[in-house]
């Protein structure tokens, strides 16, 4: 080694050491419990290695259901929440009187307090002995009868789910977007109005286009977001997940460390190497799709 | 496609509404005849491309009226007045091939204009032939040169045949070699398509060189209209006359006194009918004559040979600018070792100018002195 990398190894070596000790190490670790049958964290030992675990993981009817919620719940609310962010924010850049104010609106939800939010969404949605939420209350009025979305249907709580959701990671998308849709120059606008393209045809083959890695970024960053759900779902239907139908992979994680079920850090690990290659998986597609559509 | 412009009028709102308005184009009138190709010359921030965006319709006129042909377009959109426009960045979409930039504009016909497939195809690489870039269809912007995208936008324009071509600044992000062979190419490919053009520069080189007529524009104002060579051999006002010619006139601060025009003490020209006043004096580089005997006395600067002629670099403290240049031909032998130059003038290279209004004032003069 010369000397001069040895000075670049130096240089890096406060980073390394950190992501090793924090990041890889962890990683690594995680991996070889997943395969060490009844780890136990206390007293270090296994009974044996072998594919015991993901076989234990994989037929839990718990973790279906985690799998299930996931996926539904990804499904849903990745093309939705962009795509309705695209909406707005092409609308937000249209419009010239108080295109600030509609702006600071649309972002009050990426700076407010998760529990507050928590609250909003108890009043619009929970029965409780005086009300049976703002929601319901609509309902009623159109003709319908209540609903219980916290404790209900498996669609009901679903349906909180994914609307929170999307609520909850639109102003980010909104935000990007807004400034992806200023940095497209106004020539390529000037030009196709000259041509005498449509408004549709000036979205779809112009806009989009050319803010495309961006809509990319928001899809893939949202798509791994979203199989990491947890905390909203745990604000919404309270810590024990698996009784109420509504558990997601990370939340099937926590409980199988932490839980009333918990102290199984082998099955935990096994559950958390599926998600890892899951989120690979889809993020691969992605970058393949996005490469094939994004051109520049 | 004859261009008639009917005092047009932009005015811009202030920043702030305390702020004057500004008036970027000011009452132009001025008619384009069909199929000339038409300079509009002004140094930057003098209402040029407003004027081009205009006629364009991407901006609406404060007042006046546009015509082409006998339709009053002033109202229509731009997609509805038949206009081929070129960008000053040429602004070709960056995730589309040439040949689809191309054919963009058509894909936007609607109803009987409406083409096929093959026939968009055909019509593209028709044009395309024209501009000289049928090899690159398939490439995308970002793997052209400056000067192929300038052709891949000019085709991009010309594919609907419009009836009016409007360039902005189409040469100024090009290097000197190409802009020349470029501003060759843009005067070739309209001839052969008879297309009315009007194209916007700053650079008075470029609009004289290729341009049947050119519009000398000074904040808003049009200054004067003519072609290139009347213009320049017959500026109305010191603004043109400076603007135009490259090296730039020479500007001397004079009077006429008695029939004569002065520089400090010289008596340069006999001008019989001027009144007496102070006046400004153009001389062009070209109208000056080395002569022992000339009543110009300048202090000698220096030579500048350029194989074909001289250029003289001196001084005088009549003169505007630090440095006189005047060109003359290469058999002339200048003494460097003496401290002065003496020049006499051509007579029709000479303006002189209204000290206040920088008016030209017409003159019949002889070189009285040494004629």
């Amino acid at each position: 080694m010369d000397k001069k990398s040895y000075k670049a190894w130096l240089y890096l070596l406060p980073a390394i050491l950190f992501l090793g000790v924090f990041l890889v190490y962890p990683l690594i670790d995680v991996f070889i419990y997943s395969f060490e049958e009844g780890y136990n964290s206390a007293s270090q030992t296994c009974f044996g290695v072998g594919l015991y675990n993901y076989s234990y993981v994989l037929h839990d009817p718990y973790f279906l259901q985690a799998l299930q919620n996931t996926f539904i719940l990804v499904i849903i609310t990745v093309p939705l929440s962009t795509g309705i962010a695209l909406l707005i924010s092409v609308g937000l850049s249209s419009i010239k009187p108080l295109r600030n104010l509609y702006q600071t609106v649309y972002f009050l939800p990426y700076v407010t307090n998760t529990l507050a939010v928590g609250l909003v969404f108890m009043i619009l949605f929970k029965k409780t002995a005086y009300s049976d939420g703002l929601v319901n209350l609509l309902i009623n009025f159109f003709g319908g009868s209540s609903v219980d979305f916290i404790d209900g249907p498996y669609w009901a709580k679903m349906f909180v789910l994914c609307f929170y959701t999307i609520w909850v990671v639109m102003p980010f998308k909104i935000l990007i977007l807004t400034s992806a849709l200023a940095s497209v120059k106004q020539d390529y606008y000037n030009a196709a109005r000259v041509d005498g393209t449509s408004k549709f045809r000036i979205f779809t083959r112009i806009t989009l286009p050319l803010i495309s890695p961006t809509v990319f970024y928001l899809v893939i960053t949202g798509f791994i977001g979203a199989f990491k759900a947890y905390s909203d779902v745990v604000a919404l239907f309270g810590t024990d997940l698996n009784a109420a139908g509504m558990n997601t992979i990370v939340g099937y994680i926590y409980d199988m460390l932490y839980g009333n079920s918990g102290g199984y850090p082998s099955y935990a690990s096994a559950a958390a190497i599926i998600l890892f290659t899951i989120v690979l998986t889809i993020t691969c597609i992605n970058l393949t799709v996005s490469k094939k559509h994004v051109h520049y | 496609m004859k261009v008639v412009l009917q005092n047009l009028t932009k005015k811009f709102p202030g920043r702030k509404k305390a702020d004057a308005e500004v008036i970027a184009v000011n009452d132009f009138t001025f008619e384009i005849p069909d199929g000339e190709l038409i300079g509009l010359l002004g140094p930057s921030g003098c209402g040029k491309s407003t004027a081009l965006n205009l006629i364009s319709g991407l901006l609406m006129p404060t007042s006046g009226k546009i015509y082409f042909g006998a339709d009053d377009v002033t109202d229509l959109p731009p997609e509805n007045r038949g206009v081929g426009l070129v960008f000053q960045n040429y602004a070709l979409y960056p995730h589309l091939t040439v040949k689809q930039n191309i054919i963009f504009p058509l894909q936007n016909l609607k109803g009987k204009d409406k083409l096929s497939k093959d026939e968009m195809s055909e019509k593209a690489y028709e044009i395309a032939k024209l501009v000289q870039i049928d090899e690159l269809m398939d490439r995308k912007p970002s793997e052209l040169s400056g000067g192929q995208q300038q052709r891949v936008a000019i085709a991009r324009a010309l594919v609907k045949m419009p009836r009016v071509l409007l360039l902005d600044e189409p040469l100024s992000n090009l290097d000197a070699r190409l802009r020349l062979q470029t501003r060759e190419e843009i005067k070739r490919i309209q001839q052969e398509t008879k297309i009315t053009t009007i194209f916007v520069t700053h650079d008075q080189e470029e609009a004289m060189s290729i341009s049947d007529r050119i519009v000398v524009m000074q904040s808003g104002v049009i200054q004067q209209i003519g072609k290139p060579q009347d213009v320049y051999d017959d500026p109305v006002n010191l603004f043109v006359a400076k603007f135009l010619g490259t090296p730039p006139i020479n500007v001397f601060v004079g009077k006429v006194k008695d029939g004569g025009l002065y520089i400090g003490d010289d008596c340069i020209l006999d001008v019989a009918d001027v009144s007496d006043r102070e006046v400004y004096i153009g001389i062009r580089p070209e109208g000056f004559i080395l002569r022992e005997d000339g009543p110009l006395c300048c202090t000698l600067g220096g030579l500048e040979v350029m194989g074909r002629d001289i250029s003289v670099v001196s001084s005088h403290p009549g003169c505007q600018a630090p440095t006189i240049r005047s060109i003359i031909s290469a058999e002339n032998k200048v003494d460097l070792a003496s401290k002065t130059v003496r020049f006499a003038v051509k007579p029709n290279k000479v303006f002189i100018f209204d000290k206040e209004t920088e008016a030209r004032i017409p003159f019949s003069a002889e070189d009285a002195r040494h004629g």
